[in-house]
Formats: C-alpha cells, structure tokens, sequence
C-alpha cells in the first residue's frame, strides 16, 4: 500500500525500437513522490521528461522496472483501468492547451465530471468553483476561440482540476505563453497546491516554471542526474 | 452525456450538416423511388385488370389454354348460372362477364363503298344494365372524348385515335367483319356514339367498345362468354386472397374432365405477370441496396473525415480518461443521432412528394407513344406501410455502419503517444 508515497517508480527502463537498434528513452530511474509536492523534471531535450511523465500518467507502460502510482501498479493496468485511473485520479495539463473547440469554458470543465457520472446538482457546483479557482468564473461561456492563450490554459487547469485529483501531471504548460500569464497560472497552481494539497508534477525546461518548484528532478540521457530540494522555491518572483 | 454530444453536433456544423444533408438527400430518395415503384407496380396491376381480364377471370379450360388468341369458340356457356354462383359463394368479388373479339372494322361511304378500313380489337360488356360494375370498373364517363356513351343496342364506342385515324366520328356508321362462335361471318353495322381514350396505349389505338348482348347477337354467343370477370369490391389487388379464391373455385371443379369447365385464374397467372412483379420487386431490393451502399460508402467517409478532423479531441478525450470504447461509443451514438433525424426528415421529404405523386400523378406520355402494354400513361405514385420506414435502413443502418467502420481507428490510436500529438 502506499502510505508514505504518491509515486515510486523502481528501476524503470524505457527502450524504443530504433531501425535495428535502440533508443533507451529511460535508463533504470526510481524515484519518490510524496503527496502535495511541487516538482518538477528538467533537462535537455530527449532527456526522458515526458516519457516519464507518460508511463506515471498511466498512457504508456514501462519496458522493465514498475511504478506504483496512487496505489496502483502502472505496468499491470489494462487500457480500462489505467484509462479509470487517469478518469479518477490525473489531472493532465499539455503544453498546447487542448481544450474541446465546440464547447463552452464552462462545458469543457464540466466533460471530466460527466465522465464520472457526477450528479448535475453537484457537478454545477463543482465546475463553478473550479472555475472561480482560476478567476475564471465570469467566463464560463465563452468558446475557447474567444479566450486567450493565457486564459485558456487556466480553463485547462480548471478542467483538470475539477475532480480534485491528488496528482496534476503537467507537461511544458508554459512552453505557449509570455511571461506574465506563465507567471499568472503558476501562482494559480502554486495556491492550488497550496490550498487542495494535489500534487504537482511538471516537465519543463522553462526557467520561470523552474523558478516555482520545490523539488527538481534532472534528467541527462534518461537517468535522474541530480535530484535537488529547495526549503522554499528558489526563483519565486522571478 | 447525451446532451453534451448533441450540443456538439449541434454547435460544429460540419460534424452535423453535412451528414445530415446526405442522409436526408438518400433517405428522401428511398421512399420517393419506393413510393414510385409501388405505384408504377400498382397502376400496372389496376390497368390491366380493368381492361384486360380483371383480378381474377372465370374461363373455360379450353379458352384459358389459348387466351391470347381470343378463342370465341371455346368460350364459356350457361353463364348466367355459373354468375348467379358466383355472385351467392364468392361476395369479395364484382362479377362481370366479357367477350374479346376480333375483326375488321369498315367505314363505308355514302354509296355503301368501303372509304376506310382496319383491325379492330374489341371489348364487349355489360354497358347498358344499371347493376353493371363496368361504367365504374373503366371510368367510362372520364375516358369518353367525343360524343356520349352508347344509349341502346347498336350503338358504340371507338378509340379515339382510331377515329381519327379513320377519318370519322361521332355519328358515322361502321361495319364490323368478325366470325361468329361457330365459326360463320358475321358482319352488322353500328353507330358510333361516341369515342374513348383511356391512357393505355395499347387500348388506345384500334380499339372498339360495344355492349355485351349486342356482341352476343351478331357472334351467336347466347348465354356464353369469353370470359367472367371479378374485381375486388375492396379496389385493391390483393394477391393472397386472390390466389385463396381461386382455389377455392377451382376445387369445386376438381373432379370434372370436362374441357369446357369453368376455372378461375388470378391476375397474376392471367397474363404472365407474376414474372414481371417479381421482376419489379427485385428491381425495388435492388434499388435499396445500391442506396444503402452508396450512402453507406459517402457516410463512411464522412465519418472517417470527422475523425480525422477530431483526431486532437479524441486524443485529449483519451488523455483526460475517457476508455476508448466510451469515445467509440459516443461516435456512434452520434452517428445514429444524425441518421435518426435525417432520416425522420428525408422520409417526411419523401413521403410529401410520393404523396404529391399519388394525388395529383404525372404525366408521362410522351415517353410511351410505341408501348403495347396495358399502361396507363398518366403515373400515380402509391404510398405503402413500408414507405414510412424503408427509409430507415439506409439512414440509420449506413450512418451508423460508416460511423462504426470509421470510428475503428480509435482503437489504433496509442496513448503513449497522446502527450507528444497534442503537443503538435
Ligand atoms: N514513441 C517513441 N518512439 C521512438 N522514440 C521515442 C518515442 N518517444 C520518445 N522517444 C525518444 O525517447 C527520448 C526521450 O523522449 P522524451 O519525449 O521523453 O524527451 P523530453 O525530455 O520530453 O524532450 P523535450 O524536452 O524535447 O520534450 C527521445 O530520444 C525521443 O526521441
Ligand atoms: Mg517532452
């Protein structure tokens, strides 16, 4: 069982076939993860990061080696499960906002709900509070045409936050902003954080989003390089 | 869930209209082609029943054998028994008795010397009787051209081209060549009161129309008849009941080895058409499966368009843990939901203009100037039960089936590779 630990993954190897040889993507990486941690994976490019990010959001499974995430073994789901698993408990953020283009703000936060079959009453409840977390609640029937880049991406982390997952996986999800909204929706996530205690798990390499991390994971070819802690985030108001 | 799906089809057109305009287009072609087939069938049937030898005949053995030729000296006697019969034990039907016969038609001139001359077919009835079914069996009233309907013996109708063609009309004397029963020449001279045209072309060209006991007379037919023939009271042909009668009839002859017993012969046997129906119903299968595949083909790359088109939706759905059977699911209930109200709107569509068709008819004459079947040339649509849902099948089946096919991909799709596709 979990008690102490969100995430553990053990010796995780992710090897993709490449014309007769390999690439390993992930080279024997374990790790822990508390729950209500802000972390985050940096690296170059082709360092692992989303690959990671993946196999921990149940959307791909590791070569060898396992990960428990939230209980459950990652490399023992079925598509079902693991797709209930992501339903219930993962909140995703992309790094292009994604969200449904023929649905309202306030349409595309209530979809995870209507997935868990959650009572209208409750759901409307739900949504409008998701949406106040964002400061968007005044916005809930516009398109996603008529929002900005930065306003969509916080309807986005309403979206995955409206289930109250404890784990929020988010990947590069400042890569498509300026400065300032980068800035405005790591607040927003920080007091998320903060206030819901889910935990946070980015893969960046953008220096704002490091700023906000208490905890970063270095990758270098697919192996955790360094794995640092901050008392308090290093960069905050960078 | 529902909902949601709705307003999505609702809000992106080109994931609705489009499929909705086909499926409305195809289904509405369904029921119209249907509804005009059955009508085509049915006006044919109700042709050649009122002018040929109505839905069911009564005929000697020996006279069925050689119909087509019109064999006057097999025809039936005592017929005014085997009527009274027929009209106690068999109810559903009118009974009316008939002579074809053949001959040559004359128009003499004043001095008594032939001017114009032609075959002529000719249809005897009961024209003068007021219990006679005929006047109504053959619209007489409204196929009347020129002059008036025959008013005592001697008198009679003649096709109106044919008039024409003689150069003669209402008034004029004409003498008619034929043999007799017994196989003597008769000939007499009749008054043409009037002329007719019944839209069959066949019927239309050299056709003459005189009163049964006139007929009788000059062929020595006393009491005897071609044929004796029976409508369905209901106006319909009935092909089940129709076949039942019959047998019912002929059982009552069954021991008889007499040549010249009476038996009774369905519309379908009467003239070969059971063929042609099945022909027709063939053609009308025919016509549905091309739709359902055609339809079936465009709405299948409709959905495997939309698909495309939504690869980044289904990919987010995906991530956002939807299973991908809830995702395939939902494409094919929306799906059905376009195929639904298209369906409902093509097949109202569709059955307006059959309805349209059925009342009003159209026209196509001039399409069947050379045709020898009994056809008539104005066509009436016939809207049938089936037409209501026909429709149906190709608009839903297709729709649903195209959606299915398309929709497979969905399960093609990797999740590890969402992250990396959206990104895109
Ligand atoms: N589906 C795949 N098939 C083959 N190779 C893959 C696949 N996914 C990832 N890789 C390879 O695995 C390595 C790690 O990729 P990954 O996407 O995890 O890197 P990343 O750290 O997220 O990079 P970036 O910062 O550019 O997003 C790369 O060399 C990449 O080319
Ligand atoms: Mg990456």
């Amino acid at each position: 069982m979990t008690g102490n630990h969100l995430i553990r993954t053990e010796n995780l190897v992710k090897t993709y076939p490449m014309g007769l040889s390999q690439i390993t993507a992930l080279n024997n990486v374990s790790l822990v993860f508390g729950a209500g941690e802000f972390s985050g994976l940096v690296g170059p490019s082709g360092s692992g990061k989303t690959t990671l990010l993946n196999i921990i959001g149940s959307l791909d499974s590791p070569t060898s080696g396992g990960a428990e995430v939230l209980g459950r073994r990652i490399e023992k789901l079925s598509h079902r499960e693991a797709a209930e698993l992501r339903n219930h408990s993962i909140g995703f953020i992309f790094q292009t906002f994604n969200l449904l283009p023929v649905y309202t703000a306030y349409e595309n936060v209530e979809f995870p709900l209507l997935l868990l079959k959650t009572p209208a009453g409750q759901r409307k409840k739900m949504v409008m509070e998701a949406l106040e977390w964002v400061g968007l609640a005044d916005r809930g029937r516009s398109r996603p045409s008529q929002l900005s880049g930065g306003e969509s991406q916080r309807i986005a982390i309403a979206r995955a936050m409206v289930k109250r997952p404890p784990l929020l996986l988010a990947d590069e999800p400042t890569a498509n902003l300026d400065a300032e909204n980068s800035h405005h929706i790591l607040q927003t996530m920080e007091k998320l954080n903060r206030e819901l205690g889910t935990s946070f798990l980015f893969a960046t390499h953008d220096e704002k989003v490091i700023g906000y991390l208490r905890r970063k994971i270095t990758l270098v070819d697919g192996r955790v390089a360094k794995d640092e802690t901050f008392p308090s985030p290093a960069g905050k108001g960078v | 869930m529902i909902r949601f799906l709705s307003l999505g089809l609702w809000r992106d057109r080109s994931r609705s209209l489009f499929p909705l305009l086909t499926v409305i287009f195809g289904v509405m072609l369904t029921v119209v082609l249907f509804s005009w087939i059955k009508g085509f069938e049915d006006n044919f049937l109700q042709t050649n029943a009122r002018l040929g030898s109505g839905h069911v005949a009564i005929m000697s053995r020996a006279y069925a054998a050689e119909a087509d030729q019109l064999p006057n000296d097999l025809a039936l006697t005592g017929v005014g028994g085997i009527l009274e019969r027929l009209r106690r034990d068999f109810p559903a039907f009118a009974w009316t008795p008939r002579i074809h016969f053949a001959g040559l038609l004359d128009v003499p001139d004043k001095k008594g010397e032939t001017r114009a001359q032609g075959p002529v077919g000719g249809l005897a009835f009961d024209l003068f009787s007021t219990a006679s079914p005929e006047k109504s069996i053959l619209n007489l009233e409204l196929a009347l051209v020129r002059g008036v309907l025959p008013q005592k013996k001697g008198e009679v109708l003649l096709a109106d081209e044919f008039a024409a063609n003689l150069g003669i009309g209402p008034g004029a004397t004409v003498t008619l060549i034929a043999s007799t029963m017994y196989g003597g020449m008769a000939t007499a001279n009749f008054t043409v009161a009037g002329t007719f045209r019944f839209g069959a072309p066949a019927m239309d060209r050299s056709m003459m129309i005189a009163d049964i006991s006139t007929i009788r007379a000059l062929l020595d037919m006393d009491d005897a008849a071609g044929e004796i023939v029976g409508f369905f009271r209901a106006g319909f042909y009935d092909r089940e009941k129709a076949e039942r009668e019959s047998e019912r009839f002929n059982n009552l002859y069954h021991a008889s080895t007499d040549p010249f017993a009476p038996q009774m012969a369905t519309l379908l046997h009467l003239s070969g058409m059971s063929q042609l129906l099945g022909w027709m119903d063939a053609m009308l299968g025919a016509i549905v499966a091309i739709f359902l595949t055609a339809m079936f083909i465009v709405l299948w790359n409709t959905g495997l368009m939309g698909n495309i088109r939504r690869y980044g939706e289904t990919g987010v759905r995906l991530a956002l843990g939807e299973t991908k059977g809830h995702v395939y699911r939902s494409m094919i209930s929306e799906a059905a939901i376009v195929g639904l109200i298209g369906s409902i709107i093509g097949t109202t569509l569709g059955l307006a203009l059959a309805f349209y068709v059925q009342k009003h008819g159209f026209d196509f004459s001039g399409m069947m100037r050379n045709a020898s079947m009994l056809m008539t040339t104005r066509f009436h649509a016939r809207v049938t039960g089936t037409a209501f849902y026909i429709g149906f099948i190709p608009g839903v089946a297709a729709t649903v089936l195209g959606a299915a096919t398309a929709g497979r991909a969905i399960y093609k799709r990797q999740t590890s590779r969402l992250l990396k596709e959206l990104e895109a």
